[in-house]
């Protein structure tokens, strides 16, 4: 992977850049010390490091605005950054670049449940919001597995899901409104309280643009009354293909399921090793499911499932007879990354999502080419919505592994597109799948979606070397053609 | 305005609509784009040369129960779409209106159509609105290029969500061509609780206090006496509604918590099964308003304070969205209709008898036209409407 080739002009000129912002953010909110940097060299994608010229943690939108207004007359590039946990290198730093950093931006503003909202800003955690709402019964839907550190401004940023996402959505189905500060300082408010707004859907459109329309100050996000009761079943299967298309039977019976979650042996044993949750660890697949709501809503899907997983040849059937007991089914899933984390030096989480019929010949696949690579992989699989996490093992002291990695990696997703699915469900383009963003769109879809980019940052300066493989000035992408003479299609009817 | 004069070209393929736009632009002429052309009223344009209508886009393209996710170009109709999907148990979950009453139009809506204007019915409170069960798309844009987004899978983060710029952009940045949907299954029972004669502040307080409890309602409307009195309803008191859909043992337990719950409020009557389709087909359809000559607005607002905007321009009412959206019949000038709503944190689309659409002012306006022109640079499509022109 490749970033654009630093501006060494721009490094010279970080004396002045650092002063700038000095002046702006006071005390101790400008990091230019190497050994400040350091934290902020890497996000989730620990594969990529990179220092950027400075770290500046503002306070208040006034400064956020002034910052970014001094970047743009200045010709300096700025990466916005939440937690930093985004595992598709959303925050890399630039070297030739400033890190904008929103962990500051950390209070709850306002709980308004009339209006089943809350607004808070950026920084603020994913759980801290349920956190902040819990009290009274409510939750945030929203709930990637990194929700105890990821913020909401990121969660905006890259359209964090989680594995509810199936019946409550991702985050773009959860927001009302967000201030978002663009590259010229210009502060707009979009959306609110109400469900939707005037103009053009620009907050369903900045959400999940990955930090490279604007940085977002302040988000109002929907909250949720606490489903009276949810439980959860572990099921285990002999064959993949069995929990594949019980997964299949549960939504064709009409149940949508509030999670629905496939684990593949490897996955199942390493989380085991690491929790100790419970799981059968000889079982070729598990399912997770999640069923919630009324008491009797709960019983009656519990049974129903139940019945259809027999059928498919369940040989392992598990169903959660307390609020701790489903945390504990939880608790293995939820820790899947860090517990193969443990039987590997590093891994690698890739995220497509794919039609959930091509299950079985994806994971048949990834199992060849997993022999064909030489490293190991455990699936992770959030059945239900067909968003496939294959955790690639490999060693980065290994000289080539890496490379062999992020081959592997890149030939799942490949696979992913080609079945009809696509390359991220959940983890954002970033820079990992940047250079396979040709296999799903052509030149002309990536010059409309770099256009919108046009609209917001025409000097490219907002967390540029994500998301597009190829930058184009926007001056050369607002070209208009305009093919003068011949009529095409004459034969067509007018009328 | 509407020029019936104008020729309407229905083309048959992506590449003829190509065509047409790559010509209209290179000719500096303009488009209307019309689906069923059931809400051609709504949101005035300036001239145009030509009309290019989709509906001989009209093949289902892809449809798997199975994976909640149907394919289709552009011109099906709705109706069409909303029987194949129920021959499977299942439905668009947005519950799309179709306002052909309301606003005195003919004809049948087209999935494109509905998906341009982002309509969304009574189950928007639960389930969201057209945007978000949107997943991907190809389309002809304003500069005559076939560009797609998106995906044909429920879930996907790869590049900009353009299907949520496209939802509500009616038809002004891009043509529709071929569209990708998320359905869901059909509620297999729904009731619908009432109650009566509650001021509408009362009835706001019932319907946050049912929407914030665990009983998952997917209907929440007011109608004030006026509306109430109107056809079909007919009641003799103002009317609150609240629809719980599901599983039939769920819904029986869930009717009995919120009938607890709403104790204080007076008598409680049940729809049952049958009726309650009926009443909130009338709600999504405002059915209550078709007809009246006022001039007809439809105000987002807050939901909890969503009575403020109708009880600060005299009218009459109707509010859905358990007071969010609020259907609003009346004479006041179209700029207070706008600015007491705005002050309220909502906004206004006028139906009938005032420009549909605010005009674009401030940083905010400026990004919508830049955004307006990174598609259609040259104006060519519904040139004028979304920005508050007579």
């Amino acid at each position: 992977m490749k970033m654009p080739a630093p501006d060494a002009a721009l490094i010279a000129r970080k004396a002045e850049i650092v002063r700038a912002l000095k002046r702006i953010v006071p005390g101790e909110g400008v990091v230019s010390e190497l050994a400040g940097l350091v934290p902020f060299e890497s996000d989730g994608l620990s594969a990529y490091r990179q220092t950027p010229i400075a770290v500046v943690l503002p306070e208040t939108t006034a400064q956020v605005s002034e910052i970014l207004g001094w970047c743009q007359a200045n010709g300096v590039k700025v990466v916005p950054r939440g937690a930093g946990t985004s595992l598709s290198g959303g925050a890399l730093p630039l070297a030739d670049g400033v890190v904008l950093g929103l962990s500051k931006f950390n209070r709850v503003l306002e709980v308004d449940y009339a209006n089943r909202c809350a607004v808070v800003q950026p920084g603020v955690t994913n759980l801290g919001v349920t956190a902040a709402v819990e009290a009274k019964g409510f939750y945030y839907a929203p709930d990637p597995s990194s929700q105890i550190a990821c913020t909401i401004g990121g969660n905006v940023a890259e359209n964090a899901g989680g594995v509810h996402c199936l019946k409550y959505g991702l985050t773009t189905n959860n927001l009302l409104g967000c201030e978002l500060v663009l590259m010229n300082g210009e502060v707009v408010r979009l959306g609110g309280k109400a469900m939707d707004a005037e103009g053009y859907d620009l907050l369903g459109l900045v959400t999940g643009s990955e930090g490279l329309l604007g940085v977002v100050t302040e988000v109002t996000v929907r909250i949720l009354p606490r489903p009276e009761t949810a439980r959860a079943m572990l099921l285990g299967f002999a064959t993949v293909e069995g929990a594949a298309a019980t997964v299949g039977d549960i939504i064709a019976a009409g149940v949508i399921p509030a999670g629905l979650e496939m684990m593949d042996n490897p996955a199942i044993r390493a989380a085991e090793a690491f929790v100790g949750a419970g799981y059968p660890v000889d079982a070729a697949a598990l399912l997770i499911v999640e069923l919630d709501g009324p008491e009797a809503e709960c019983a009656e899907l519990v049974g129903h499932v139940r019945m259809l997983a027999a059928e498919r040849g369940a040989d392992f059937v598990k169903t959660s007879e307390s609020e701790a007991e489903r945390l504990a089914f939880w608790a293995g899933r939820k820790a899947a990354f860090p517990a193969v984390g443990r039987i590997a030096p590093d891994y690698f989480c890739m995220d497509g999502t794919i039609p959930r019929r091509a299950l079985p010949q994806v994971l048949t696949r990834i199992a060849e080419l997993s022999a064909e690579y030489g490293l190991g992989v455990a699936n992770v699989f959030h059945a239900g919505d067909g968003n496939l996490h294959p955790l690639i093992l490999y060693d980065a002291d290994v000289p080539g592994d890496l490379e062999k990695a992020e081959a592997f990696g890149a030939d799942i997703l490949k696979l992913c597109v080609a079945v009809g699915g696509v390359l991220t469900g959940e983890h954002g383009v970033g820079v990992e799948k940047r250079d396979l963003m040709g296999e799903m769109f052509d030149p002309t879809d990536l010059a409309c979606q770099q256009r919108v980019k046009c609209a917001f940052d025409p000097g490219l300066l907002l967390n540029p070397g994500k998301v597009f493989p190829t930058l184009h000035r926007c001056a050369e992408l607002g070209r208009v053609h305009v093919h003068r003479g011949k009529v095409a299609f004459p034969e067509l009817p007018r009328f | 305005m509407i020029d019936t004069a104008v020729r309407t070209l229905k083309p048959t393929t992506p590449e003829e609509v190509q065509a047409i736009v790559a010509e209209a632009g290179a000719g500096a002429r303009h488009i209307e784009v019309v689906g069923g052309g059931t809400k051609r009223a709504i949101g005035a344009m300036d001239p145009v040369d030509l009309a290019l209508s989709t509906q001989r886009l009209d093949r289902i393209v892809d449809y798997a129960p199975e994976e909640l996710v149907l394919t289709a170009q552009a011109g099906v109709r709705l109706a069409d779409i909303e029987k194949l999907v129920a021959s499977r148990g299942q439905m668009l979950a947005f519950e799309p209106p179709r306002w052909t009453r309301l606003v005195g139009s003919r004809g049948e809506p087209t999935l494109g159509g509905v998906l341009a204007a982002n309509l969304s019915g009574p189950r928007r409170i639960r389930a969201g609105a057209a945007r978000d069960h949107f997943l991907g798309f190809e389309a002809v844009s304003g500069r005559g290029e076939v560009f797609k987004a998106g995906g044909k899978v429920v879930k996907n983060v790869t590049g900009y969500d353009l299907m949520k710029l496209m939802a509500g952009s009616w038809g002004t940045l891009a043509i529709l061509t071929e569209v990708t949907i998320k359905v869901l299954p059909r509620p297999r029972t729904e009731t619908t609780l009432l109650l009566f004669g509650l001021p509408d502040v009362r009835a706001s307080e019932a319907m946050a206090l049912a929407l914030n409890g665990p009983f998952d309602v997917s209907g929440a409307a007011h109608l004030p006496s006026f509306a109430a009195r109107a056809r079909p309803l007919k009641a003799e008191l103002a009317t609150t509604a609240l629809r719980l859909e599901g599983f039939e043992a769920s819904v029986a337990a869930r009717v009995d918590g919120l009938a607890a719950a709403l104790k204080g409020y007076g008598r409680i009557d049940a729809l049952d099964d049958q009726h309650s389709r009926e009443f909130w087909n009338q709600i999504r359809e405002v059915e209550a308003f078709a007809g009246d000559p006022r001039p007809l607005w439809r105000l987002s607002l807050p939901p909890a304070t969503g009575w403020r905007g109708p009880h600060g321009l005299p009218g009459d009412a109707l509010y859905d969205w358990a007071g969010g959206l609020a259907w609003l019949l009346t004479e006041e000038p179209a700029e207070k209709v706008r600015r007491v709503t705005r002050e309220l944190g909502g906004h206004a689309l006028c139906l009938r008898g005032a420009p549909a659409f605010a005009p674009r002012d401030g940083p905010l306006g400026a990004l919508q036209d830049r955004v307006k022109a990174a598609f259609d640079p040259l104006g060519v499509l519904n040139p004028g409407r979304m920005e508050g022109g007579a």
